[in-house]
């Protein structure tokens, strides 16, 4: 048992949930001290975005015993974000906002040690993100979201039977705001429905037909869609493409697109409503924020202690008219690209010695597989490579030379996952090659 | 309810594993498919820079009947990460005189842009392209003056296309030869 130290009454709260029994726990919860322990020295948590809802998790993080923290964001503080971003200071404007949250927490939270990461999602592999416990993203792009999404699926190893292994299983709470309208979701990937799952619960960019932009606008939206589909290729003022961020681009287009309202009479054309269309900005509400913050951050809590039942698994929240909650569990799609293509696993005895050709002739003649043309790509080095594909033949006159090459000329290693896409399977299907240890070879 | 962690082995191991050789996106997945399963028709061919990357090709574009019978249209597809989500941008290469197209090389065509759903392939952007050059539609205009010409003359309309396709000013509009020589 560890003692508790009477100077340490920070963490007291915390205490009467982790090292007490309650009616509401979860069953199999034995409380014990080692519980915030593992909170205050193990778990590593990742909050993906340190925006509108990364300022209200971290804080809230730091101030439930979390202590090592990393938090990963791409953009800069600007004036606009200081009414709801309160780690943020006028004097911090220009600067990356994942490095100013993380001095503001360390500096104010004493013993909490935040790390931050001031580059894109994309430039982290798979080594990074295996290293924590939970993931939690205030994401606003859905490509973004769709990444995260793939790299925590490709994470999980499945044992021999094709069932994850739930050791390599990071759950991710996702939480999103608009205007006075939030959601929380709980994704343990592969196990519960994935952003890919519930695509539709998004709904796609707003666009217009382009002759309507062309020769009938109506809306002020239609003009400034215009300047950027249309005129800003053909006019290129500042030889590069168009920068929603950049002021000299924002008036450009503002000026263009009045120029265009007055031609067709059209009104309500303001340099807001042009920011809005050009960088998608959605209104945000800090209460709605700190509300799905707090949400998550609470999923955070249950998942790394087991001390309650975690939400399962998607929950609105909605204060336009009174305040609105509703939990439901949404469905795996079957169809799932990102989640739902089951990974199966060839045994290789001789990687030196099989050619792709052979790799091919067995997937055409397993009983198991019986495919009929099947089209092979893989990741290596973080690029795509096309290993093999026949129908189309500018690729099979530059891909053919493949064929005759053993796996390990194609420098394809033990574990390697191809895609293939075959006539006889609706979506593409994913295969690991697991090489047999025959022969000892080192490369 | 899933237990995540049992407090024994708690620590994460970030090094286990060795090198990246998964990630594979949704896109990636799908595009795999769509390009393995394209089925052009005769009229058209596919060209891919780099056989590795599938998300940027050529797509052309030689009908064999209609007003652009004998022309040799070249599109560039550029399918973004957010596919299916989201439709690939395609513009055409080749300055053409249609009414649909303008001299940018933006294409109306709704699948392009309002109508696109995730369940359409590079398969269906193909035939609507190919649809654009058999059906020129004049109520959609991109190119005003070709949609207008068409609308009131199509004779001079024909001819227009068949002179720009020769290589020739339609008004002030100077459009490059585009005749498939084979
Ligand atoms: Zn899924």
């Amino acid at each position: 048992m560890v003692e508790i130290v009477p100077l340490n009454k920070k963490w007291n709260y915390l205490r009467k949930i982790l090292e007490r029994s309650g009616p509401f726990q979860q069953e199999t919860f034995e409380p014990s001290g080692e519980i915030l322990e593992f909170l205050n020295n193990t778990c590593k948590i990742l909050v993906i975005g340190a925006g509108g809802l990364g300022c209200e998790l971290l804080k809230n993080f730091a101030m439930m015993g979390f202590k090592n923290i990393d938090v990963i964001d791409m953009d800069i503080i600007e004036l606009s974000n200081l009414n709801r971003q309160f780690l943020f200071r006028r004097k911090d404007i220009g600067k990356s906002k994942a490095e100013t949250a993380a001095e503001f927490i360390n500096k104010r939270i004493a013993g909490c040690k935040v790390t931050p990461h001031f580059c894109k999602i994309q430039d982290y592999d798979e080594s990074f993100y295996r290293q924590f416990h939970v993931i939690v993203s205030g994401l606003d792009s859905i490509v973004a979201r769709r990444w995260i999404n793939g790299m925590l699926i490709s994470l999980v190893k499945y044992d021999d039977d094709g069932n994850p292994d739930v050791s390599t299983i990071v759950p991710m709470i996702d939480g999103g705001t608009e205007g006075f309208k939030g959601n929380a979701r709980v994704i343990l990937p592969t196990l519960s429905p994935c952003i890919d799952c519930t695509l539709d619960l998004y709904p796609p960019q707003v666009s217009y037909p382009l002759c309507t932009i062309a020769n009938t606008p109506r809306l002020p939206e239609h003009c400034i869609e215009y300047v950027k589909v249309i005129l800003w290729d053909k006019e290129n003022p500042f030889n590069c493409a168009l920068d929603g961020d950049d002021p000299e681009h924002l008036s450009f287009v503002f000026e263009k697109a009045q120029e265009r309202a007055n031609k067709f009479n059209i009104t309500g054309l303001t340099y807001r409503l042009v920011q809005g269309v050009l960088k998608n900005i959605i209104p945000a509400v800090s209460s709605t924020n700190a509300v799905i913050a707090a949400i998550c951050a609470s999923e955070v809590f249950k998942i790394a202690t087991s001390c309650y039942e975690y939400l399962n698994n998607y929950m609105v929240f909605n204060d336009i008219d009174g305040i609105y909650t509703y939990k439901y569990e949404a469905e795996k799609n079957p169809e799932c690209l990102a989640c739902s293509s089951k990974v199966r696993t060839i045994a290789i005895k001789n990687p030196s010695s099989m050619t792709l050709q052979d790799l091919i002739d067995y997937l055409c003649n397993n009983p198991e597989y019986q495919l009929k043309n099947p089209g092979l790509t893989t990741t290596l080095n973080g690029k795509n490579k096309t290993l093999y594909m026949s129908t189309v033949k500018s690729i099979e006159e530059q891909t053919r030379c493949n064929l005759t090459q053993s796996l390990h000329e194609l420098n394809l290693s033990d574990g390697q996952e191809l895609v293939i896409a075959d006539v006889t399977n609706p979506n593409s299907i994913i295969v690991k090659l697991k090489f047999t240890d025959n022969e000892v070879e080192m490369y | 309810m899933i237990k995540l962690f049992s407090l024994k082995q708690q620590k994460k191991d970030g090094e286990s594993g060795g090198q990246q050789k998964s990630t594979r996106s949704a896109a990636q997945l799908r595009i795999t498919k769509d390009i393995n399963e394209l089925n052009l028709p005769r009229t058209c061919t596919t060209t891919f820079p780099d056989p590795n990357d599938l998300l940027n090709f050529k797509m052309i574009i030689c009908p064999d009947e209609g007003y652009y019978r004998s022309g040799r249209f070249i599109f560039n597809f550029k399918v973004g990460p957010n596919y299916p989500h989201e439709p690939p941008k395609v513009k055409c290469e080749t300055k053409v005189y249609h009414p649909n197209i303008d001299l940018e090389g933006n294409v109306c065509l709704n699948i392009l842009r309002e109508d696109w759903k995730p369940v359409l392939t590079i398969n269906s952007i193909v035939y609507g392209l190919q649809y654009l050059f058999l059906e020129p539609n004049a109520e959609d205009p991109l190119n005003k003056e070709a949609a207008d010409v068409l609308q009131n003359n199509r004779r001079l309309f024909e001819h227009n296309v068949s002179k720009a396709m020769r290589g020739a000013y339609i008004g002030n509009v100077y459009f490059d030869r585009c005749l498939n020589t084979n």
